[in-house]
């Protein structure tokens, strides 16, 4: 009997708990569990602020918490809590299967847990590779002082944080998982003033698994550019309201698929439905220019993972290939309530979140052309460099906010713009993207929705829209 | 352990590790909650929470702080040498000190102590609730998003100068999102949210009846025409503007250069003389009401804007002491304390002879706009400019009808919103955010599709 086997009586990381968590998954099992999933996290957190010329916070943080998942047929309870005991973790798994209610006798097999899948080995030596508190202080004043570069500058910010997750995920498919996962995030953010006039300017890098990183990141060059983007934007007028043509920048402008179309992708949607997809795989959903792809896998990326918080390595999806709706992206309740095969996709903020169906890096594939030739094409419309955040209602109707936004006229860019918003639906927006560039790039965000925050990276080349409502006064 | 021994465990730590000054805030927390699809369970979910803040200061007085969810002897250990290593980097350009009010007495609302009614009753509820949504209108065909959940509570603030003090609360949460559809036209969605201090104290009809009446007026939709129009806001969507825009009211962010005011606005006239708006964290409608703020200072009613003018700003330690006054119980607990509202209470003042009275939102015949909830905040407010363009569900009220507007947006700057409000209605409506008055601003522009 394994439970014979015990050898400690609390999960302790760095160590083998698998008699611990084998018993943990029995114990769940015996009272009549269809599956019992554990996840436990270990965080060194620290974030640092850098306001005009001084250090103004340093803040780091530390913790742990288990969540514990059981699912009966389709329903699941969800459990979290602080206490990594046998008693503490056994309790959990009582009061979910209290939650569902379990009475019946029938028993699923538990065979064990697989063959351990360490991917912490090579890098548990992370830790003592980032950059220390003081480094990263000095780097992000200098940062701060390269943005002091006149007078109408009055407010300078540089912000770092740093995430060590040290993750167990154990289940009763016998998945036995282990992992670490760095992410450093640094941003640079200005306001302008010039009498009644204001603008500010932002600009944020991140990436994962990269302990180097941060001292690589050229603040010179992202110093110029939050600057630039301030300066252009002081004296803009406010954009004229209506329907127009658009052409979205690469990087951040991908945010514009993330939110009007990828969320509608997650099977969370189709569980609620919520998505005008739901029936529509295998069917054109976009302008046969589209191909978008979402993946964990680019070294590097802040949305790469070596494992999901379900324990699968992730997948590269292309989601929609030539404007064909190809693939969803699926977690295991995903797979167990809608038929769609899981994507390595199952992410969560911490312990105290149950896994779900989660973009990780999403992008629209590059096309054919320049640039210039997208501009070239319009004869008026608006030119969204850099957008700010958005969001997706309940009916799929999304926005978001152009932070630095230049009109076009006659093929060319003309004056900046400030204060617009585009609005509009994913399955009329989507056949409307007509043009796709050969200037591919990615850049890292913060994706809130049902399992909590997790990192992502959105992405495209520069995309023509021909017709979307922009909102201004 | 409990408060009085975490207070006990952290006081003989930092003795031993010759700490002289500490502070810190602690929860506790259980929570429960479900969520349902056609009648069946969709997640069941309980979470027990501890979150533990400790701040430290060094010889030099700077401050240091650390987070963390271990409250073991060692995680408290940890926390302090972790917190005693980052005072190094304490913010040499501003101070922070214990708040002077800190061992003032506070005031504690009496209420009734709940206990936990269990997951199975939850579910239960939120069942029955989901049913008599979807039978209240045969164009309802969803609940996509709902949710019931109760949660109880302790939070608790200590520091090294004896300043101890503590309160457990609960607090349960209702909310149905519907989703309408009918054939040819697009889906229509909308919703309500209610508060009550337990499971039990939920008005759970009225939220059924609500969402269900909120989603069915918005089946008869159309696009408007972009312009600008006379705006009626609902209590709800007003109290979102001005909570986005807090930050003019707001030390902090005064300090910071992110506000539209400066340390001369008290007494900057906004609006019409008709208009007070007031703090008001312990007002006996507030729920979600906390007795002293991060740093212990006690919670109270405080003017914002006395009749058009602003009055007082909200402040925490740190930013009292500069402004050369106290502070006001808006802190939270951190490295750079940061400073936020409670709960606003918007009112017409005694001087409201400007105003347009005839303009009631269920009486007027003429053309308005009525705004009933504001969207995607954290995109389309640009606080520190002062400029709005938000997303928002409401209707188009013209020669004596009404219609459900189709995607479109209100754009504009609060200073001007502030300066063009023409009518504050008499009656007050409570939200989850506060209270406040149907508010009637004229000339904003919309953005629409026809």
């Amino acid at each position: 009997m394994l439970s014979s086997q015990i050898k400690s009586n609390e999960i302790v990381f760095g160590s083998c708990n698998k008699d611990l968590l084998e018993e943990i998954i029995f114990y769940g099992i015996g009272l009549g569990a269809d599956f019992v999933e554990i996840f436990i996290e270990n965080t060194d957190n620290s974030s640092v602020l850098a306001e005009e010329d001084f250090i103004t916070s340093v803040s780091p943080s530390f913790g742990k918490g288990a969540g514990i998942r059981i699912f009966k047929g389709k329903k699941d309870g969800f459990v979290s809590t602080n206490d990594l005991t046998k008693h503490g973790l056994m309790r959990s798994v009582s009061q979910a299967i209290e939650m569902l209610d379990i009475t019946d006798n029938k028993r699923e097999l538990f065979n064990g847990l697989n063959k351990h899948r360490d991917y912490s080995l090579s890098k548990k030596k992370w830790i003592n590779e980032v950059p220390s508190i003081h480094e990263i202080s000095e780097k992000l004043l200098v940062s701060t002082k390269s943005l002091k570069k006149n007078n109408k500058i009055i407010t300078r910010k540089g912000s770092y944080s740093r995430n060590l997750q040290e993750v167990i995920i154990a289940s009763s498919d016998g998945t036995y998982v282990s992992d670490i996962r760095l992410h450093q995030t640094v941003g640079l953010n200005v306001i302008a003033s010039d009498a009644q006039y204001r603008s500010s300017g932002s600009r944020r890098f991140g990436s994962s698994g990269m302990p180097n990183e941060f001292r690589l990141w050229d603040h010179e060059k992202a110093a110029n550019d939050v600057f630039e983007s301030s300066m252009n934007m002081l004296y803009a007028d406010y954009v004229d309201a209506g329907q127009m043509p658009v052409v979205l920048a690469n990087k951040f402008g991908g945010v514009i698929f993330h939110e009007a179309c990828g969320h509608l992708l997650e099977t969370t949607q189709i569980e609620r439905g919520t998505t005008p997809f739901e029936n529509k795989l295998n069917e054109k959903i976009a302008h046969e220019s589209v191909t978008a792809i979402d993946e964990g896998i680019s070294e590097g990326s802040f949305g790469s993972l070596s494992v999901d918080d379900e324990g699968m390595e992730p997948e590269k999806s292309v989601l929609i290939e030539d404007g064909i709706l190809k693939k969803f992206i699926s977690d295991r309740a995903g797979e167990l309530r809608t038929g769609h095969k899981r994507t390595g996709s199952g992410r969560r903020q911490n312990y105290s979140f149950a896994a779900a169906s989660r973009m990780r890096n999403t992008y629209i594939a590059k096309g054919e052309h320049s640039k210039e030739d997208l501009i070239n094409s319009i004869s008026e419309g608006l030119y969204c460099k850099s957008m700010g955040g958005g969001s997706v209602g309940a009916t799929g109707q999304f926005n978001f906010a152009v932070e630095e936004g230049y009109l076009i006229k006659n093929g060319k860019l003309s004056s900046p713009v400030k204060g617009a918003t585009l609005i509009g639906e994913a399955k009329e927006v989507m056949p409307k993207i007509s043009m796709c560039g050969n200037d591919l790039e990615l850049a890292p965000g913060f994706c809130g929705s049902i399992s909590g925050s997790v990192n992502v990276t959105v992405g495209q080349p520069h995309i023509k829209v021909d017709s979307i409502t922009v909102g201004g006064r | 352990m409990n408060s009085r021994e975490i207070t006990t465990q952290i006081s003989k730590a930092a003795d031993f590790l010759n700490l002289k000054k500490w502070d810190y805030g602690a929860s506790f927390s259980n929570d429960y909650s479900v969520q349902v699809d056609k009648g069946e369970a969709k997640q069941l979910k309980a979470s027990q929470k501890q979150i533990l803040t400790i701040r430290v200061w060094n010889q030099s007085n700077l401050v240091g702080i650390t987070t963390t969810s271990d409250i073991s002897e060692s995680g408290i250990k940890k926390a302090l040498k972790q917190a005693n290593i980052a005072s190094d980097f304490g913010n040499k350009n501003e101070s922070t000190e214990f708040s002077p009010l800190a061992k003032d007495p506070i005031k504690v609302k009496e209420v009734k102590k709940r206990i936990p009614v269990g997951i199975k009753k939850l579910l239960t509820v939120l069942r029955e609730a989901e049913v008599k949504l979807l039978e209240s209108h045969e164009s309802i065909k969803s609940v996509p998003y709902n949710g019931l959940s109760e949660s109880f509570f302790e939070r608790v603030y200590a520091n090294s100068e004896g300043a101890f003090r503590s309160y457990s609360k609960s607090q349960a949460a209702l909310y149905l999102y519907a989703r309408a559809e009918e054939k040819n036209k697009k889906p229509r969605s909308s919703g309500s949210v209610k508060l009550g201090y337990g499971a039990d104290d939920i008005d759970i009809e009225s939220c059924i009846k609500e969402a269900s009446n909120k989603t069915i007026s918005h089946l008869n939709y159309s696009s408007i025409k972009t312009d600008k129009y006379l705006i009626c806001f609902s209590p709800e969507s007003f109290l979102t503007i001005i909570n986005a825009f807090s930050s003019m009211f707001n030390a902090r962010s005064i300090i910071d250069g992110v506000s539209l005011s400066n340390k001369n606005s008290i007494g900057e006239k906004l609006s019409t003389e008709a208009l007070n708006i007031y703090d008001d964290g312990l007002h006996e409608k507030n729920i979600s009401s906390t007795p002293f703020d991060g740093e212990g200072t006690p919670t109270k009613r405080l003017c914002l804007i006395n009749r058009g003018r602003i009055e007082n700003f909200i402040h925490s330690e740190s930013t009292a002491r500069i402004f050369k006054t106290t502070p006001t119980g808006h802190a939270g607990l951190g490295s750079k304390v940061s400073v936020s509202p409670d709960w606003i209470v918007v009112e017409k003042s005694e001087k409201n002879f400007d105003l347009k009275t005839s303009l009631d939102h269920s009486t007027y015949e003429g053309e308005f706009v009525y705004i009933e909830e504001l969207n995607a905040i954290h995109a389309g407010v640009r606080a520190s400019q002062g400029s709005f363009s938000l997303p928002f569900d409401g209707w188009l009220y013209k020669n004596g009808k009404k219609i459900s507007i189709e995607s479109a947006t209100v754009a504009g700057d609060i200073k001007y919103l502030l300066k063009n409000i023409v009518n504050i209605e008499s009656s007050q409506e409570v939200t989850t955010s506060g209270i406040s008055p149907h508010i009637w601003v004229d000339e904003l522009s919309i953005t629409g599709d026809a």
